[in-house]
């Protein structure tokens, strides 16, 4: 059996590695950038390092999210102990420049400076992605350079099972996959079932339309699930985990699975992890494309081969999961804020964000904002914050309309709640959710009732169909949407689709159904006149039950 | 001796009863007589809860519960004839009626169909959606019966029957959403399925007309749901039937 990874060492060395070049330049190699050309500018700038013969001067290192995925590629260049210059657009003639005026001449390119005072990346506060930008997610060495895998030895050698547990809660931290759960009592559910086949499963399906936060945390610095997803099954007693990752993420997949690989090699995971008696596997499961395979029930059946349809509840997962046996079923994201809880502590975390959600939350900023892209925010931050100053306010001089949280299961926020706190509750009681993370910001030219349709088209697609308020109900109510924004529908119709709606969410079996009507009574609820507006007068009052 | 049921007290829409502790709320009601509608609940089977029928008020709970899928508790106290209930059965009826074919006059079950029984005690007259009217294909390719997959309401009686009672696992749900709909075999004819055994289970179970004898004229179709709810019970206490009973059922 190999040795285990020693991490201090592994540390040092990577430190003094990097104190070798006088040049570092980190280039986003994460999804968004790549698919703006970011594989063009990595190769430009080695090229154009190679041929003015800067090799000893400078390298570059590919790493994940820089956050502002609108302005992509960016490009981040680093001088030895000092100041650090961002850029923006960087295509592969940029790249060039990069390199022969910065690295060489110590002159700026003006034209693609990206000025990292402004709000954006000020306001943030970076826990779950602090290493986007900074590590290159393929290497081990990267991860454990920023104090990786820490955690994991601190909680194997320092703590039993109960105190993580305690840590866990302490720390306040609520489920980021939507429901907004405490992952403390979660956790300690599980520990306490009894059992000796215990399963964690960390969900990376991420089906939320415009949403990718799970993504960036699994492509981008898999380590840290992976440590996240180690501390939970050591705490809870699991000895087998699953990272459920949706099809559509194939970079996600093969990075977790070499980093499973690597992690395995270094004794950090496998049997007698650290040198402990701890053992752990893990395995990567692929779903296949079906937004309801989110749920967790219906994960569960997923992975164990069957039909993705979610399970009656109670039992619920903890009492009797995979294959009969006790799992616990968490959000990637949830998984990933667990190290830093671990080594900074449980008081630490709680003084970020707000008593009652504790932490902070990463959301895929989206729509008709100057800024797009991935931030990471305390708690509580308001959502003027977020459109105005991180998002840039809309552009083209338009006015803000709403602010839509949640995806097909949350809601739509007008202009007069802008200064709410974005946490659980107060996104409850605006009707919306907080959901995983996707914020899509509209300006006043965007239809409400379209907005709805919209997302009523996405949940009567994604229902499974196995209860009938989610199969039939979706497909009723699009159909209303669909004679009211066509401008044919009548006060009855509109009376109808409210009725519709309560029954949906009412009675449907998962939370797909129970939350697909969001979008339209919030729609409804704020921007009733909308509607109405569309509707035909028929000159009949129609009476109906 | 068998050792006596263990009970608690709880109350149907304000009156009290004892229900045996190990029950779910369904099954007491039925036992007290108290009437839940419900289409894809069939005792002796797995539980579906897919029809969502048989939703219940408990207390003061911010969500409703399937009667089927809950199981009793002590003190519980079960709503299950609210205003908020009955509107919400009788749009979930009519949702039913609105996306199948559901035209009694010219079906088989006319007169002896659950969902026909379901809408007369929800008390529907209308229904206020839009007929989707699906087209699908009608399957008589067996030599005894006929599958109407636009009369089926995907309760999955037939899955389950033909799963856990008889052992064969013809049926199955493909697709989903409103595209969701019951194959036998590997999505091919009935008729073609050599793990079928002819045993008329799934027919005798189906709440609508969606499964039938073929041959069967408007009306002439009678579901045996007794019979299977009979074997399904003593096969789950690992009771012996006397065929002489069957054959009087039958
Ligand atoms: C229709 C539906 C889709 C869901 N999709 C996801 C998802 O993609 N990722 C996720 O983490 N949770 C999703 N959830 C929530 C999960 O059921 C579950 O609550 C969550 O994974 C638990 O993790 P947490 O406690 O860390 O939040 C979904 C729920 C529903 C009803």
């Amino acid at each position: 059996m190999a040795a285990p990874i020693d991490l201090h060492e592994v540390a040092e060395r990577e430190h003094e590695a990097r104190s070798r070049y006088p040049w570092r330049i980190k280039a986003c190699a994460s999804t968004a950038c790549l698919s703006a050309g970011a594989t063009g500018t990595v190769q430009s700038l080695e090229q154009t390092i190679e041929t003015n013969d800067l090799a000893l001067d400078a390298v570059v290192i590919p790493t994940g999210c820089m956050g502002l995925c609108s302005r992509g590629p960016l490009v981040r260049v680093m001088r030895r102990g000092g100041d650090e210059t961002m850029y923006q657009a960087v295509n592969e003639e940029v790249a060039v420049d990069i390199v022969k005026k910065h690295i060489k001449k110590h002159e700026f390119v003006e034209t693609n400076l990206l000025d990292t005072s402004i709000p954006f990346f000020a306001a943030q506060e970076r826990i779950v992605l602090a290493n986007g930008g900074v590590i290159d997610p393929d290497r081990i060495e990267g991860y454990v350079a920023h104090g990786g895998y820490l955690a994991l030895q601190k909680v194997l050698t320092e703590m039993t099972p109960e105190a993580v547990v305690q840590e866990v809660t302490a720390s306040g931290i609520r489920g980021r996959g939507g429901a907004g759960y405490p992952a403390g009592s979660k956790w300690s559910l599980l520990a306490k079932a009894p059992g000796e086949q215990k399963y964690v499963v960390a969900n990376g399906d991420e089906g939320d339309p415009g949403a990718y936060m799970d993504r960036t945390v699994m492509e981008d610095d898999p380590h840290r699930l992976i440590e996240g997803i180690a501390i939970a099954a050591y705490a809870t007693g699991a000895s087998k985990a699953f990272i459920y990752v949706r099809a559509e993420y194939p970079r996600a997949v093969e990075r977790l699975d070499r980093a499973i690989r690597v992690a395995r090699r270094n004794r950090l995971l496998g049997r007698k992890i650290l040198e402990t008696d701890f053992n752990l596997d893990v395995e990567v499961r692929i779903g296949a494309g079906a937004f309801v395979c989110g749920e967790e029930t219906a994960l569960l059946a997923s992975i164990e081969g069957l039909r993705g349809v979610p399970q009656l509840r109670p039992p619920y997962p903890t009492e009797k999961g995979l294959w009969g046996s006790p799992t616990m079923i968490n959000n990637v994201e949830t998984l990933a804020n667990i190290p830093a809880i671990v080594t900074k502590g449980a008081d630490w975390f709680a003084s970020i964000g707000t008593p009652k959600s504790t932490g902070t939350k990463v959301f895929a900023l989206a729509g008709d904002l100057v800024n797009i892209g991935l931030i990471e925010v305390p708690m509580g931050t308001t959502l003027r914050t977020i459109v105005e100053d991180i998002g840039g306010g809309i552009p083209d001089g338009k006015a803000f309309k709403a602010a839509q949280t949640g995806g097909p299961s949350g809601g739509c926020i007008p202009a007069e709640f802008l200064d709410t706190p974005v946490d659980y509750d107060s996104l409850r009681q605006l009707g919306s959710i907080m959901g995983s993370g996707g914020l899509i910001v509209m300006d006043d030219d965007v239809s409400m009732p379209e907005v709805a349709k919209f997302f009523m088209d996405f949940s009567m697609d994604e229902s499974c169909g196995k209860c009938t308020p989610c199969r039939a109900g979706t497909v009723q109510i699009h159909g209303l949407l669909e004679r009211i924004t066509a401008g044919q529908g009548s006060w009855t119709d509109l009376r109808h689709l409210e009725q519709l709606c309560a029954t949906v969410r009412d009675t449907s079996l998962c939370g797909l159904g129970q939350s697909a009507p969001n979008p339209v009574l919030s729609t409804i609820q704020y921007f009733g006149d909308e509607y109405e507006s569309l509707l035909v007068e028929s000159g009949l009052e129609v009476v109906d039950a | 001796m068998r050792e006596r049921r263990a009970t608690v007290d709880v109350s149907f829409d304000g009156v009290e009863y004892e229900a045996y502790a190990d029950e779910s709320v369904m099954d007491a009601s039925r036992r007290l007589g108290i009437g839940i509608p419900s289409l894809c609940y069939l005792e002796g089977l797995s539980v579906w809860g897919g029809c969502r029928m048989c939703v219940v008020q408990i207390a003061e709970d911010h969500r409703l519960r399937p009667a089927c899928a809950t199981p009793v508790a002590p003190d519980m106290e079960i709503h299950t004839d609210t205003p908020q209930l009955r509107a919400h059965r009788k749009a979930i009826t009519e949702l039913l009626f609105a996306e199948g074919n559901h035209v009694c006059a010219v079906c088989v079950v006319n007169g002896n169909c659950e969902l026909q029984d379901v809408a007369v005690d929800t008390g529907m007259d209308h229904v206020r959606f839009d007929y989707q009217s699906p087209q699908r294909e009608i399957d008589a390719s067996h030599p005894k019966y006929i599958f109407d997959p636009n009369r089926c309401i995907v309760c999955t009686r037939c899955v389950r029957v033909c799963h856990e009672i008889e052992g064969a696992h013809v049926w199955d749900v493909a697709y989903r959403g409103s595209e969701a709909v019951l194959v036998t075999g590997m999505n091919q004819p009935w008729g073609t399925v050599d793990s079928c055994t002819w045993c008329g289970k799934c027919v005798a179970v189906c709440p609508t007309g969606a499964l039938a004898y073929q041959g069967r004229a408007v009306g002439e179709m009678q579901h045996q749901t007794d019979i299977v709810i009979r074997l399904a019970m003593a096969r789950n206490k690992g009771e012996w039937i006397d065929p002489a009973e069957l054959e009087e059922m039958r």
